[in-house]
């Protein structure tokens, strides 16, 4: 079987049995116009407007850009400054529900004829790429040479520790799964694989079941090795193709889309509902009673925490997994669009563990799904040599954390990736600045 | 609520700590120490001692002296210390034991900064310094009956192949040598629970192992003698595996193994010394940055180098 590197991370896959509950309405949602990679959507309404569920309160400014629906009825309250928790700044709307959950008297399934119409409804419906990347799933989509793509690829991996909303998808959407199927193969026609990690038998359970009806479809079981979610390890596994540096997937004939996403995009097509709530496991040691939440997207993730039994000396609150998860400063932050888990640790698994100086042990090139050498990365950092950490392609680290996770000196590796990165871009921009002077 | 922690992902990380993997390690060395006192009798244990002890010592004064973190706690002082008492014959005289310590871990590991930034193996380059300096009782082996007695690999270079010591002896370490070293079966029962721990992989040892058979075979040099004899066995499993002084890619170790047996066999063969292990490592450890250079892998869909 081909394999790259990787870890066995712990499963802790607690609440995979756990049935989404519905979470109970928020007093107030905030949207922050910035939940997806590219430019923010454009705010379209203002303090004191009336907004009901389902109504475009941000609109897409821009190509690669994704428009905000409210997820609540209510009254605007502001529109102002919000820091994302990446440190952007951009611009959040808050909205007072009024419990009234009116649904938006626009909201109608679109027409879907065609490919086109296709591409316009994944960008009406809100949807970026829910597996966490938060890529605008349309521009994804969007492909020039349709007869280059092969394989379009389900990402339903799910291999982070704890995160089981995917799952739930997988087991308790079957039907959207199996109409976002249908469209990919309608206005594709091109071959689909469904890559969920071994250590799942009910989701691959389901998934045959759904393929083994349908022509062209197939379900491929993957390692249970951490990141096969990771897209081009994804590929990888699945395919045998490998990505070249600075090249996306496109360039190998492959599309990747999460599942979730799919069916997110199913349900817009079926319904007219945009994306407006989202399934979030809600987990780790200071949860009491660990679930999976249906949440509107803006509800604080405090309301969910709260719902799961509420809180136990927690010190450390993540969105998404242990792995590549993000640390937040408090528990006010809203669910977004790509939250697919937040998870609130005690003292002991918040506790940052010791660093001690690197033994060269090797573990975490063995480790490394890219094939990169971590060690040489943190000595070119640290004597902050740019071109040794061109020649080590630290801008090929997708810091899936599999490095830091085998380090037994404890280094901060993924930290060290993540200052490397920017190191590496200011000296490239500089080269290129003065190659461009010399030409001139 | 109290404050939060806020920190780079990963938020978990596995149970492997320094201080674990040296535990590995000292448990892995235990068999060769009981093996030890079984044929050269408690002072073995003594000499091991002074060593530990001097080693562990040394690092803790030297880390107080320089206002240094303590650094004792990962075991690492202690693993030099076992190794370098391994290497000693059991007569050496215990003033010199300590001296061998003092060297290892202030002048090859502290004066270049500590766990993982010395260039070369401590233990080893020790043995080497003492060898050098104290030529005499370095040398002056003692077979496990008491009286002196040449080791096997003397015995090779003299082209006396019929006083060699029978096989059975050679396994059970009953033969003349360093006091750790003589007990191969003790020696492999600590080897494989390191692979099975994965605190080493196969390549270095076959490699080493398997040059130094595979060119006294050519050379008709008594392959199996070779392999068994001299510090072959305990250098290619715990001092030619040392992490900082051994490359980190698969084929960069399959390298230094091979380099290592090679100039072995060169030094037992044609040198003026019936042993170099010692020698050989402490030669590839030189050569490492170049293996890694050498060695460095291709990143996955890397483009150019």
């Amino acid at each position: 079987m081909r394999r790259l590197g990787g870890v066995h991370a712990p499963h802790r896959k607690n609440t995979a049995g756990s049935k989404p509950e519905r979470l109970p309405l928020p007093k107030e949602i905030v949207l922050p116009m910035s939940m997806h990679i590219g430019a923010p959507a454009k705010p379209v309404v203002k303090a004191g407007d009336q907004v009901a569920v389902g109504q475009l309160v941000g609109e897409a400014a821009g190509f690669v850009s994704s428009p905000v629906y409210s997820s609540v009825s209510g009254k605007v309250k502001s529109v102002g400054d919000f820091i994302t928790s990446a440190g952007q700044k951009t611009t959040a709307i808050t909205i007072e529900s009024d419990g009234q959950q009116t649904l938006w008297e626009g909201l109608k399934p679109p027409a879907v004829t065609n490919l086109d119409e296709f591409l316009q409804a994944v960008r009406d419906s809100g949807v970026v790429g829910l597996g966490g990347a938060g890529f605008p799933t349309a521009v994804k989509l969007t492909v020039k040479e349709l007869d280059k793509v092969d394989y379009i690829l389900i990402n339903g991996a799910e291999c982070e520790p704890y995160i089981t909303s995917d799952t739930r998808t997988m087991l308790d959407e079957t039907d959207f799964v199996a109409e976002g199927i249908g469209l990919l193969r309608k206005f594709f026609g091109k071959k689909i694989v469904i890559g969920i990690e071994k250590n799942k038998p009910e989701p691959i359970r389901v998934m045959k079941d759904l393929t083994a009806k349908t022509e062209g479809v197939e379900v491929f079981e993957l390692p249970g090795l951490y990141p096969q979610g990771g897209e081009k390890v994804l590929i990888y596994s699945i395919t045998g193709r490998i990505v070249p540096e600075g090249k996306l997937p496109l360039d190998v004939g492959v599309v990747v889309l999460n599942v979730t996403t799919l069916a997110a995009i199913a349900r817009y097509v079926k319904t007219g509902m945009p994306l407006i709530e989202k399934c979030v496991t809600v987990d780790g040691s200071a949860v009491k009673e660990p679930k999976n939440v249906i949440a509107p997207i803006g509800a604080p993730i405090k309301d969910l925490f709260e719902f799961c039994g509420g809180l136990e000396g927690a010190e450390k609150i993540l969105y998404g997994g242990p792995m590549m998860g993000i640390a937040v400063p408090d528990d006010s932050v809203p669910v977004l669009k790509n939250t697919n888990d937040v998870l609130a640790f005690n003292k002991k698994d918040a506790a940052l563990p010791e660093e001690t100086p690197c033994i060269r042990c090797g573990r975490c090139v063995k480790a490394c799904p890219m094939k990169l050498m971590p060690l040489n990365i943190e000595t070119a950092y640290q004597l902050k040599k740019p071109e040794l950490l061109e020649t080590y392609k630290v801008n090929l680290c997708m810091e899936c954390g599999c490095c830091a996770f085998v380090c037994p000196a404890k280094r901060r590796l993924v930290q060290v990736m993540k200052l490397s990165k920017p190191m590496l871009k200011s000296y490239q921009d500089k080269q290129k600045a003065g190659k461009e002077a010399k030409v001139q | 609520m109290s404050m939060l922690t806020v920190s780079a992902s990963p938020h978990i990380r596995s149970s492997a700590t320094t201080r674990r993997i040296m535990l590995d390690v000292i448990i892995a060395l235990v068999p060769a120490l009981i093996a030890a006192v079984w044929v050269f009798g408690p002072r073995a244990a003594l000499v091991a001692a002074v060593c530990v002890l001097s080693c562990v010592l040394s690092e803790w004064l030297y880390e107080k002296a320089m206002k240094k973190p303590v650094t004792v706690g990962d075991l690492s002082a202690v693993v030099t210390g076992l190794l370098l008492g391994y290497n000693l014959p059991v007569t050496i005289p215990l003033w010199q034991a300590v001296f061998g310590s003092v060297v290892a871990i202030i002048l090859v590991k502290q004066l270049f900064g500590g766990i993982g930034k010395n260039f070369a193996n401590p233990a080893i380059t020790a043995r080497i310094v003492m060898f050098l300096a104290f030529s005499v009782s370095m040398t002056s082996w003692v077979a496990p009956d008491g009286v002196s007695g040449a080791t096997p690999l003397a015995i090779i270079a003299k082209g006396t192949p019929e006083l060699l010591p029978p096989l059975k002896d050679m396994l059970l370490g009953v033969r003349g040598g360093c006091l750790g070293e003589t007990s191969v079966l003790a020696l492999l029962l600590g080897g494989v629970y390191l692979l099975i721990r994965r605190v080493i992989s196969w390549h270095i040892p076959v490699a080493f192992i398997g040059t130094v058979g595979l060119l006294t075979l050519l050379l008709g040099q008594q392959p199996l003698y070779q392999m068994l004899s001299g510090g072959l066995v305990l250098g290619a499993f715990f001092m030619a595996t040392d992490y900082v002084t051994s490359p980190q890619t698969n084929w960069g170790k399959i390298i230094f193994g091979f380099g290592a047996g090679f100039f072995t066999v060169l030094i037992r063969v044609y040198g003026s010394f019936p042993e170099g292990v010692s020698y050989a490592i402490l030669l590839m450890n030189i050569l490492v940055p170049y293996i890694n250079r050498l060695t460095r892998r291709k990143a996955f869909g890397g483009a150019g180098s």
